[in-house]
């Protein structure tokens, strides 16, 4: 009895440091930038609001840029990271991450085929201009959700889903995938070669209140959910029989899971482009320190991965300015030694 | 983290009301030629230095190779293609100026919505397109009688040029190589840049089956047999003709080879379609026809 009121303590002191690092981040995110704005400022902007004129310019700054910024980063990065850990619970295999499902895969096969057919086809039409650009987020999310469902379609043999069919059909798809990526790559002029080479590394760059608004309602349910599917995760760690038998509907928690992760994802990478390794590391970090009960996990990895994006971005902001990097080479660059010195350490301990 | 949205949502209204109070008489100022201009794109940028507007040149794209000291003194706001809002806001100017294809299209647009005017200029790969964008970047600068004066010296290089191109009796044929990387050739083909300065220069594209720059195979260069083969230089040292042309390569066994012909140009100069191009067009045609009686 003792030691799960110590446990419930020790995880509330962990959710409460990682809540305050959140916190923190966000507020240096909103600090931070190509532009100097003194702090003082930064937060007469977000106390009273961009109503004085002499305000204006930093306002458009902090309001417009920086916050839907920071906003789109800790929801991305929340997204991202949760549903790597529902994949790692779901999978029982610490390599899974958000990409075994196919969206990665499916949405980069979209938003190739909008990025070099797109604007031959509005020609081939006949529509006047350019593609509108909320086409290719657009079409990213529903390039992911479809292998999703297409993946989920092939590993589900008579109301039961097997996750190893699964996990294979997930790699033999995102093969295909990557070689009708390559075809339309060979279409591709230089310019759409860029374009795609730039997507892929991803970036919170063109983040507006109109992005974060689009993305909110499709990454806060796998947010949400996590509450409720903790439980049947820790259940599944035993087997998939053994969970059944202590009462959890585990076709019900994959099916969930996976849908979740897919909306979550497709949003994720149509709002910000491919960002590698947040959902890779993110869980395996915060396992190694917190342990793997994951109804404490899952909303440590949320706030997390919220705070390691943001922080990438601001880095990716300020290193280079006032060019930016993009984000996706920080997220690895950052992320892998730090991994490899928690697994190393680690290691150590357990050999000792 | 789920506390922190409800702050700005309130305030968006008020934002978006203030913002147009204070930002909207801008464009009505536009009359006053802009103080400070971020020019995106190489020929862009070797324009506005030609119109003498280089003073006023408060940032550069890293295409911006041209002139060198664009690159040393201007603060670089990054690739054209993948610029960052609040980077190219830092910069503090009051016109853009960029390149078709500058973007991405949503970060421009929060360029815009801070005030800045953005304008785009298109860049087909010909002579009028040459002539235009002088004219386009003059009168966005409000420099219209200096871009006359460019562009009336431009198009009278553009006609010796061709009057030079209807000496040659027969058009050789050029293979224009951007990369030989990891074995891989890869060519400029129909429809780029690399194509248009080559029919500027009276040679014909030895890769004229191919669309766009592409990786070329090794029967298909020799197939194409180029007489010329064309390359960038992009460090001190020019392309060695005994490593391009090695005797157990494709390009080893073409006409080119047993001419040595290799002609390296420095990619901006060569590709940028700017100012200097019936300069670049006529040095590529001198070192193809070294025999073309000089007019």
């Amino acid at each position: 009895m003792a030691d799960t009121a110590a446990r419930a303590r020790r995880g509330a002191l962990a959710l409460g440091l990682l809540l305050a690092l959140v916190l923190a981040v966000a507020l240096l995110s909103v600090g931070m930038g190509a532009i100097r704005i003194p702090p003082g400022r930064v937060l007469d902007v977000l106390v009273r609001g961009a109503a004085d004129p002499l305000l204006a310019r930093d306002a458009l700054v902090v309001l417009n840029i920086r916050l839907p910024r920071t906003l789109l980063g800790l929801l991305v990065g929340a997204g991202l990271a949760v549903s790597g850990a529902l994949m790692q619970g779901l999978f029982r295999n610490p390599l899974a991450d958000p990409a075994l499902v196919g969206v990665s895969a499916g949405a980069g096969l979209a938003a190739a085929c909008v990025i070099v057919l797109g604007d031959r086809l509005v020609a081939h039409l006949g529509l006047p201009g350019p593609l509108p650009y909320a086409v290719l987020p657009a079409g990213a999310f529903l390039g992911g959700l479809s292998a999703t469902l297409v993946l989920y379609g092939l590993a589900t043999r008579a109301g039961r889903t097997s996750v190893a069919t699964m996990l294979l059909a997930g790699i033999a798809l995102g093969a295909l995938s990557g070689a009708l990526t390559g075809l339309l790559v060979y279409a591709s002029d230089d310019r759409q070669l860029r374009d795609l080479t730039f997507w892929s590394l991803g970036s919170l760059g063109g983040a507006t209140w109109t992005k974060v608004a689009a993305t909110t309602p499709l990454i806060l349910p796998v947010l949400l959910a996590v509450p409720v599917l903790g439980r049947g995760l820790n259940a599944l760690v035993l087997g998939e029989a053994e969970a059944f038998h202590l009462g959890v509907r585990v076709e019900r928690l994959k099916r969930a899971c996976i849908l979740l992760v897919a909306v979550a994802v497709g949003a994720g990478v149509a709002a910000a482009g491919v960002i590698g390794f947040v959902g890779l590391v993110v869980p395996h970090a915060l396992r190694l320190v917190i342990g793997p009960e994951h109804r404490l996990l899952l909303p440590a990895a949320a706030l997390l991965g919220g705070a390691f994006l943001v922080l990438a971005d601001v880095a990716a902001r300020i290193v280079a300015a006032p060019a930016e990097l993009p984000i996706g080479i920080v997220t690895a660059m950052v992320g892998a030694p730090v991994f490899l010195w928690l697994l190393l350490g680690r290691a150590r301990l357990a050999d000792a | 983290m789920t506390d922190r949205p409800a702050l700005p949502w309130s305030r968006r209204s008020l934002l978006s009301a203030a913002v147009a109070g204070v930002l909207a008489p801008r464009p009505a100022l536009s009359a006053t030629p802009a103080a400070r201009i971020a020019s995106l794109g190489g020929a862009v940028t070797e324009i506005l230095y030609r119109l003498g507007a280089g003073p006023r040149i408060a940032a550069v794209d890293t295409t911006s190779l041209y002139p060198a000291e664009a690159m040393r003194e201007k603060p670089n706001v990054g690739y054209l293609r993948a610029l960052s809002a609040e980077g190219l806001l830092s910069v503090g100017p009051d016109l853009v100026i960029a390149a078709d294809g500058a973007g991405p299209a949503d970060v421009l647009a929060l360029v815009r919505e801070a005030g800045v005017r953005v304008e785009t200029v298109k860049e087909p790969p010909t002579p009028g397109g040459v002539l235009d964008k002088i004219a386009a970047v003059g009168r966005l600068a409000g420099l219209e009688r200096e871009a006359e004066a460019l562009s009336a010296e431009v198009k009278a290089h553009f006609a010796d040029l061709a009057a030079q191109r209807a000496r040659i009796a027969r058009p050789a044929r050029a293979l224009v190589v951007l990369s030989l990387q990891g074995g891989r050739t890869m060519v400029g083909g129909r429809n780029t840049t690399a194509d248009g300065i080559l029919g500027l220069a009276g040679i014909s594209n030895a890769a004229e089956g191919l669309d766009g720059f592409k990786p070329i195979t090794d029967e298909a260069i020799v197939a194409a047999a180029p007489d010329t083969v064309v390359m960038m230089q992009n460090g001190p040292e020019p392309p060695k003709p005994e490593a391009v042309f090695a005797p157990d390569t494709a390009l080893g066994r073409t006409p080119a080879a047993a001419r040595r012909s290799l002609v390296a140009m420095d990619g901006l100069y060569l590709l940028g379609f700017g100012p200097r191009t019936p300069e670049a067009a006529g040095d590529l045609m001198r070192a193809v026809y070294p025999d073309l009686p000089r007019g």
